[in-house]
């Protein structure tokens, strides 16, 4: 069973050598199925693995297998070996199945497109990076699927190649990106050289045996590991490539943007845990982090009105929830959300996608409308996403992950009152921007004709997804509705559970509040933007809605302090000042020529009188000698 | 009979010989140029002379000869050039045949 | 013997090739690669014999050639030789291959002169008498010389004039340094001889080793190249025809690595402890100041050639840094950089074939017309930029972990090349292959033999990247010798072991 660990991500990474080679030379039903099936075999593969594993429980902790012996210089080594436990098996299990069905539902949104095979050849490469980054064993090779996966996110935001804006969306990404990546390879220079070895089991052990916690090395290392994660998962500041991003097609948004790679940071996190709990002014750090992220985000999307641009500023503004998570210990929490969160945000963008090719590229939500009517099953699947998005009470499973993280930040031992706030504002902002999507875009009157109805292959992922959206949160049930730790039982078997505190109030009093807070997000969401529109039109051309829709400006600022300077540095010396030293000599040589030369000047008498006064040194020196 | 010392007869053909450089490197003239030439030959030959005479060996008149028949021979070259040059150039100021120059 | 065989053939096959081009022009390509073939495989062959443990050097062949005054015939193979020379063959084989449209005149004389250069460059790294070296350093020099002026762009005069006073004058100051590496030799031990092995080991004073040490690194320094000695390269390989390119890049620059890793340390091991600190700040300058020239150029080649000079800020950041993992990291640098920059200068003079014209602002959107080119554009660009899973990562990696033993500083500072590489590199897809058309062109996608050529080069660096351990394996005797060889005599001249570069990271000891 271990041996099939391997193959989770060589099938995926097999599909796109077989789409790359022979893409242009099979025929369209053929790339799909080649596309679909990998996924498909990766996915069935990882819940038959995952059964087993969970069978093993808790005497098997992981199964290892080394494939080949990767990098042996000196006493650097590293080795192509992956290894599978709890926590990976969920982000696995994660991609595999939602990859899966973003892949079923990729075939109908890009039928029409002439880069079907070169689509699909990403996408696979994509999803073996992303394996690849979950199960590797060591922190080289987890380095290695991480910048896999920022490549396929660059190949695959800028799809369209034609039009360069996408290009350059594209490269934000990739640019923003590696900053974070050359914050981690630092850190993790530093982790080998202290424990000389890239494994992360034999990391983390060394850690906590060697490094006193609070030590300055510790501190250092855990803040650029998570320099890294910060800009693979777009949160502050490094979070302003994401936006932009949504200039790739939607199932890469939803893929990538959404369920996956965005998420990469938080697996880094969980899985190098025992650093963070070494460091807590970091940990403190990553939960701030997330909070404000959380606020920023949430506020930039209310006043979008790209529809992906709003589902991006909600994509950054839940994985600060995730972060937020993290910051406090609520390990199993944050991993719970990604989960949850990957089935509603995945079925938002794939949905959304639906809308925007329905309506021939149309994404401003302004200009669509009465989509109630015309698009039954993607309306309810829609709604659904968003109920779940919000934390619609009881009967949502966004409302069992979030509810978890709301609770966990005032409960445990890290949290703090602030946090909660926060978080407690966030999800007011979630309900209203969530709902504001829904009543612009499907209710009221139809500025757009949908052109034609979406086929079976896009709509079965969608109500796959939407199921998993209202059913995939009972698996972890919280005190109050049944105590029912399904999940959290399998993810503590990596995981650290989370420490909590006696907080004096009750579970229930903080779930009847965000219930409330939801609930009120969503009813005010009716009046302003359904029922009363003067209101929320009133504000958009405040200057505070343009700050928010800007993101906060942080692109101009960093177009101030980085881009520009940047370019200007490169071409005021674009010539190479150091040519002249050359063009110093070469011009000294000419102008020793030109005062030569005058001595020939072709006068006989100059000659003459040249050899008369060499003479006339030559025998006085001969002479004196 | 006055002898005079062999310094000063030196000196004289010394003497001699600077006129003659002098005047080569002074006249424009490519004839007085040669002349100036001549003035010098001779200075040599009379150095030799005087030698011949300061050691009493006769070799000192013989190289006289041939200083002489040395200059006759460059003359009549040295005058066929002139020729020529001024066939060429139409003058015979030394400082206008500069073409060999190196600037422009 | 055998490694006599090697230069000869191609010294015969050069003649030949010359001959037979003044019949048929196909004859000629095709003396060639069967030349560099009969190489190729004879050094395969070698490199699967297994090492002696014995001695690292796998081939030692000597003769006395002028003993009076202690030169030999003296070349010898080792690891990091016999890479090199396999990276040679390999490169040739693909020089004449993608010059098969591009030269049309004097075909001959031009195979005459690749072969003549692969002939200098396999002395070069087979030489170990420094006279003979010195001589075949030269060697390489005359007929690339040749090969920009003659078959070159625009400015290919002034290049090519560059490139030889450059390297010239630099390696007349090397060969001063020879000579007195010899007379300082000879006046302390009696015995007069330009021969490697017997020098190792001089005992001169620290002055001394620093002036006869700054001679040869002048000529390295040039070579590989260095800032601020770099001017050369973007010159020429900007005026050089493909061919030209790819030998500079993939090949010339790497000798001035190995005469680091071969002369500089084992020879001058004091004088180069105290040159180290200056070493690799230029490793890191270079880096970053190439990155930032290579961002600004509109001329698609000499974009590449800056990217060049940033690379080889590795190697020599590398070098001084005295530890094993970072010498494995050059030796995997010297041949993944050849390999990459060596194809991205394929693909520029296969679109130069196409469009005439190396103006970035006039391509744009070239994927759509030929993919397979984007496609490898893209592959390669990935290289440059150091993406894990091709060779320039392992190679950057390496070097950045070894440097960080010696100086965290200058690693921190190396690894701002990393942010700066993607820069550049994804400068050159978006401009060349995406975004708008620019130019109204319609060119063909690459040809089977194009094809070939860029697909075995993709290969090979991926190849690097995932399986880079045979590499290592065959290096490891020769840089252990390098290492050991530069202990040994600092210990026996007094300084203290932790002076070997081995300035750890005190922070985490201390607050510990």
């Amino acid at each position: 069973m271990a041996t099939y660990t391997a193959l989770i991500p060589a099938i995926p990474l097999l599909g796109f050598l077989v789409l790359a080679l022979f893409g242009p030379k099979l025929s369209r039903r053929a790339i799909g199925n080649i596309g679909v099936s990998s996924i498909g075999i990766v996915a069935l593969l990882t819940i038959i693995t995952g059964i087993e594993f969970i069978k093993s429980l808790p005497g098997v902790k992981s199964y290892s297998v080394v494939v080949w012996e990767w990098i042996n210089a000196g006493n650097l080594k590293a080795n192509i070996s992956f290894s599978l436990d709890a926590l990976s098996l969920v982000f696995c299990f994660v991609i595999t199945f939602v990859g899966f069905l973003i892949h079923v539902y990729s075939v109908g949104f890009m039928a029409k497109d002439e880069g079907f095979s070169r689509f699909f050849a990403y996408m696979n490469l994509f999803v073996g990076s992303m394996l690849i980054l979950v199960l590797a064993d060591n922190i080289l090779l987890m380095y290695l699927g991480w910048e896999g996966v920022g490549l396929c996110s660059y190949l695959l935001i800028g799809f369209w190649y034609k039009v360069p804006e996408n290009g350059y969306a594209a490269r934000k990404a990739f640019i923003i990106t590696r900053i974070g990546d050359t914050a981690m390879i630092i850190g993790i220079f530093i982790l080998f050289l202290s424990f000389g070895t890239f494994n992360i089991e034999g990391i983390m052990q060394q850690a906590s045996e060697k490094w006193i916690s609070g030590s300055s090395i510790a501190v250092l290392t855990a803040a650029l590991l998570l320099g890294g994660a910060l800009g693979k998962s777009a949160q502050l500041p490094l979070q302003t490539w994401l936006p932009d991003a949504m200039a790739g097609p939607s199932p890469v948004s939803a893929l990538i943007h959404a369920a996956t790679m965005v998420t990469a940071g938080v697996y880094l996190i969980a899985r190098t845990h025992v650093l963070f709990n070494l460091a807590p002014v970091v940990q403190a750090a990553i939960a701030i982090i997330g909070a404000l992220t959380l606020l920023i985000a949430g506020f930039s999307a209310l006043a979008q009105h790209d529809l992906k641009r709003i589902l991006a500023y909600s994509t950054i503004s839940q994985i600060g929830y995730m972060f937020l998570a993290l910051g406090v210990g609520a390990w199993s929490a944050a991993v719970f959300h990604f989960m949850i969160h990957a089935f509603f945000k995945a079925l938002l963008f794939l949905a959304a996608g639906v809308v925007i090719l329905v309506l021939n590229e149309e994404h401003d939500i302004f200009r669509m409308g009465g989509l109630r009517k015309k698009m039954p099953v993607i309306f309810w699947t829609f709604l659904i996403g968003s109920a779940s998005l919000s934390a619609l009470p009881l009967v949502t499973a966004g409302f069992y992950s979030k509810e978890e993280i709301l609770w966990f930040s005032i409960s445990a031992e890290k949290g703090g009152t602030l946090l909660w706030i926060a978080g407690i504002i966030g999800a007011f902002l979630t309900a209203l921007y969530s709902f504001r999507m829904i009543f612009i875009a499907f209710f009221g009157e139809a500025r757009t004709q949908p052109s034609f109805l979406p086929g079976i292959r896009m709509t079965i992922p969608l109500i796959i997804l939407a199921a998993l959206s209202v059913f995939g949160g009972f698996i972890e049930l919280p005190e109050s509705f049944g105590n029912f730790h399904l999940f959290s039982n399998l993810v503590d078997n990596t995981l650290p559970e989370t420490i909590t505190r006696e907080t004096g109030y009750s579970e229930i009093l903080f779930q009847s509040l965000s219930a409330l807070i939801a609930l009120t997000g969503i009813y005010l969401a009716y009046v302003i933007y359904l029922k009363k529109p003067a209101i929320s039109e009133s504000f958009y051309n405040s200057r505070l809605n343009k700050f928010f829709e800007k993101g906060w400006a942080f692109d101009r600022l960093y177009d101030f302090l980085f881009v520009k300077p940047a370019v200007w540095l490169s071409e005021i010396d674009k010539d190479d000042i150091f040519d002249w030293l050359n063009i110093g000599i070469s011009r000294l040589a000419i102008l020793s020529n030109r005062l030569l030369s005058l001595t020939q000047n072709g006068k006989l008498r100059w000659y003459l009188l040249s050899f008369t006064i060499g003479i006339a040194l030559i025998l006085t020196y001969m002479i004196l000698k | 009979m006055l002898t005079v010392p062999v310094e000063i007869q030196i000196l004289f053909a010394g003497i001699l010989f600077l006129l003659g450089l002098i005047g080569l490197l002074v006249r424009r003239n490519m004839i007085f140029m040669l002349m100036s030439i001549e003035v010098m030959f001779n200075s040599a030959g009379l150095v030799f002379i005087i030698a011949g005479n300061h050691w009493k060996q006769p070799d000192g008149q013989v190289m006289f000869i041939f200083i002489l028949a040395v200059t006759a021979v460059e003359v009549a070259i040295g005058l066929a050039l002139l020729l020529q040059v001024y066939h060429h150039y139409k003058t015979l100021d030394a400082d206008s045949i500069n073409k060999l120059k190196d600037y422009h | 013997m055998i490694l006599v065989y090697l230069i000869a053939v191609l010294l015969t096959g050069a003649f030949l090739a010359w001959i037979a081009g003044i019949w048929n022009t196909v004859w000629s390509r095709i003396i060639s690669i069967v030349a560099l073939s009969i190489d190729l495989i004879q050094i395969i062959i070698l490199a699967l014999k297994p090492v002696s443990p014995a001695s690292s050097w796998i081939i030692d062949f000597k003769l006395d050639w002028i003993p009076e005054f202690g030169i030999g015939l003296h070349l010898a193979l080792d690891g990091l030789s016999l890479l090199m020379l396999i990276l040679t063959f390999f490169l040739g084989i693909i020089a004449v291959l993608i010059s098969w449209k591009e030269i049309n005149s004097k075909v001959g004389f031009f195979h005459f002169n690749l072969l003549l250069i692969m002939a200098g460059i396999i002395g070069v790294f087979l030489s170990l008498d420094l006279f003979l070296f010195y001589f075949f350093w030269e060697l390489m020099l005359v007929p690339m010389y040749f090969l920009i002026g003659i078959w070159g762009h625009e400015n290919r005069t002034a290049a090519s004039n560059k490139f030889f006073l450059y390297t010239q004058a630099s390696g007349l100051l090397m060969f001063i340094a020879i000579i007195a590496l010899y007379f300082v030799h000879g006046h302390s031990t009696g015995s007069y001889t330009f021969d490697y092995l017997q020098l190792l080991g001089t005992k001169m004073s620290a002055s001394t080793g620093l002036l006869i040490m700054s001679g040869f690194l002048a000529a390295f320094l040039v070579k590989l190249p260095v800032v601020p000695l770099h001017n050369w390269l973007p010159d020429a390989h900007t005026e050089a025809p493909t061919a030209g390119s790819l030998i500079l890049a993939a090949l010339l620059l790497k000798t001035g690595a190995y005469g680091l890793l071969r002369f500089i340390v084992p020879l001058f091991p004091a004088a180069s402890l105290t040159f180290a600190p200056i070493g690799m700040l230029l490793g890191v300058v270079g880096i970053l100041y190439g990155a930032k020239l290579s961002f600004a150029q509109t001329d698609f080649k000499r974009l590449v050639a800056y990217t060049s000079v940033s690379h080889m800020g590795f190697v020599i950041l590398g070098v001084f840094s005295f530890n094993e993992i970072a010498y494995q990291g050059v030796i995997v640098q010297m041949i993944s950089h050849g390999i990459s920059t060596g194809a991205l200068f394929i693909l520029v003079g296969q679109l130069y074939e196409r469009i005439h014209t190396r103006d970035l602002n006039r391509m744009g959107g070239l994927w759509e017309e030929a993919p397979f080119m984007g496609a490898m554009g893209l592959v390669f660009s990935m290289a440059s930029l150091g993406l894990p899973g091709l060779g320039n990562f392992i190679a950057e990696l390496l070097i950045l972990v070894g440097v960080f033993k010696a100086s965290v500083l200058m690693s921190c500072l190396a690894c701002l090349g990393l942010i700066a590489a993607t820069i550049y590199s994804l400068r050159i897809v978006q401009k060349v292959f995406l975004g708008k058309k620019n130019g109204i062109w319609e060119i063909n996608d690459l040809n089977v033999r194009e094809k070939t050529v860029l697909a075995a080069l993709c290969i090979v660096i991926v190849g690097l990247g995932l399986f880079p351990k045979p590499v290592f394996d065959i290096a490891k005797p020769a840089l252990i010798k390098t290492l050991d060889i530069k202990e040994k005599t600092i210990h026996v001249e007094g300084i203290s072991k932790n002076e070997t570069g081995e300035k750890s990271i005190h922070f985490y000891q201390i607050s510990k």
